[in-house]
């Protein structure tokens, strides 16, 4: 995979709830063009550190620098949360969504619309309330009105989490494609099976900390801490 | 009972008849509180749905002043504006009082809180669902307020035809500053009280049962017009 240039560095980052540190501080670089896949047990940190690099989650200390300009960074970016949020519209009025916030034409709005819903096979469903869609249905629609803005960046957070095999196959399909066409992705699982699928670096999470990170071929086959190890194997770590 | 009796038959010969004076009063009760609920929902709806996402220092205090104004008595509503829009009052040379136009601004006075309060409790629980992903696609607050309304209409639809119902048969502050001139600002409330004072029960119930299927009929029309029965379940 070809790394371009950063797409977000984190400068002695932390955040804090209450009093107690649920990440950070964390200094790292982020590179464009990958598909990076966020490791961890449960509290680690994994979602606040995808909100963190979103620009969404209010920072204790620290900055995040993005490569584009701060007010254009966002623009660039889609998020496909781990519970998918249907707006109370259709299908079709749920992918028309992001591009009527940037006032485009209707014309080029229809024609987008039409050709996400096909690739993530929503066709069927295209006029359908997204409320009543199933879960793996929910998911790929969520993917799809992320998608269709043509992000530089997708941040998931477990968005197979839930979800059947079929449906996991065919996002993981979808995902696989917009990573080669350039787009980099970021994503959290619990699912190791799914990290060794799809990933092509790994950042391992402990305790707010960034305790790993390197190619994923690499982390998987040797990792360096006994944490990390004892994670890969399948142990509980704490 | 008799007088009941007397009422129903009043309103059924007032209806088929096509009475005239039926048909004027109807109207103008129409006109001033439909007019009097599109002014208080365009103020309302974006205020109350506003006031659901801005979190501010006197936010709690803000709404906690809506819901007392929800209890507005409308008879003092009534007596404000009528000195504001009286000869000596500060808007006494737009010459305002005792037309159709200062009953609207009362029931506007009187109802916007009502819509205000009702939709800033349905749009708190529509942000609390929308909120991560309309901050994701990082939109403004204009636009927050709009998918909020529009995904939202029919909770909000709740909150108008409360404002209407409030409106439609309010009588103290339309009897102040419209002061219930035949031909002019008389509507079916205040035709009510006045054929009540006159001792003509048979004709004020009449009036009365044709204000109540008015205000059925207003709000059976809006649950067809949006559809809510077939599209309500999302």
């Amino acid at each position: 995979m070809v790394k371009l240039a950063p797409i977000a560095s984190l400068n002695d980052v932390s955040v804090k709830r209450r009093g107690k540190t649920i990440l950070g501080p964390i200094t790292h670089s982020l590179e464009s063009g990958g598909f990076t896949i966020v490791l961890g047990p449960n509290g680690a940190g994994k979602t606040t550190l995808l909100n963190v690099l979103h620009g969404v989650e209010r920072l204790s200390s620290g900055t995040v620098t993005w490569t584009s300009r701060d007010h254009t960074a966002h623009q660039e970016q889609a998020f496909v949360f781990q519970k998918p949020i249907m707006l109370r519209r259709t299908v079709r009025q749920n992918l028309a969504y992001p591009l009527e916030l940037l006032a485009c034409k209707k014309h080029e709005t229809e024609l987008k619309v039409v050709e996400w819903a096909h690739r993530l096979g929503l066709m069927s469903v295209l006029d359908h309330p997204a409320p009543r869609l199933s879960g793996g249905e929910k998911q790929k629609l969520a993917l799809a009105r992320a998608l269709i803005r043509k992000p530089k960046v997708l941040f998931l957070d477990e968005p197979c989490a839930n979800l059947d095999g079929r449906s996991t196959r065919e996002i993981e399909t979808v995902l696989r494609e917009v990573s080669a066409a350039g787009t980099s992705v970021i994503m959290t699982t619990h699912n190791l099976g799914q990290a060794r699928r799809l990933a092509s670096d790994i950042v391992f999470l402990l305790n707010g900390q960034i305790h790993e990170t390197d190619l994923a071929q690499d982390i998987f086959n040797a990792p360096k801490s006994p944490e990390a190890k004892a994670f890969f194997k399948g142990d509980i770590v704490e | 009972m008799n007088e009941i009796w007397a009422g129903i038959l009043a309103a059924f010969h007032l209806i088929v008849t096509l009475d005239g004076d039926l048909v004027e009063i109807t109207l103008r009760s129409l006109q001033v509180s439909l007019s009097a609920l599109v002014i208080a929902s365009v103020l309302a709806l974006p205020f109350g749905t506003w006031l659901a996402i801005r979190r501010f220092r006197f936010r709690r205090a803000t709404i906690a002043t809506l819901n007392a104004l929800m209890g507005l008595p409308p008879v003092v509503v009534g007596l404000i504006v009528y000195l504001l829009l009286s000869r000596s009052g500060p808007f006494g040379v737009l010459g305002l009082l005792f037309t159709p136009t200062a009953m609207i601004i009362a029931q506007v006075i009187i109802i916007t809180p009502l819509i205000a309060s009702i939709t800033q409790q349905a749009m708190r629980e529509l942000w609390a669902e929308y909120h991560d992903l309309l901050i994701s696609l990082n939109t403004s607050n204009r636009q927050r307020v709009m998918t909020l309304i529009w995904d939202g209409r029919r909770a909000l639809l709740t909150g108008a035809l409360a404002g209407f119902g409030r409106a439609i048969g309010e009588v103290g502050a339309i009897m102040i500053v419209g002061g219930n001139i035949d031909n002019t600002t008389r509507v079916l409330t205040t035709a009510i009280a006045l054929e009540t004072g006159k001792g003509d029960f048979a004709l004020a119930l009449g009036l009365g049962f044709v204000l109540i299927a008015l205000a059925l009929l207003v709000n059976f029309a809006i649950h067809a017009l949006s559809r809510t029965e077939r599209h309500g379940t999302w």
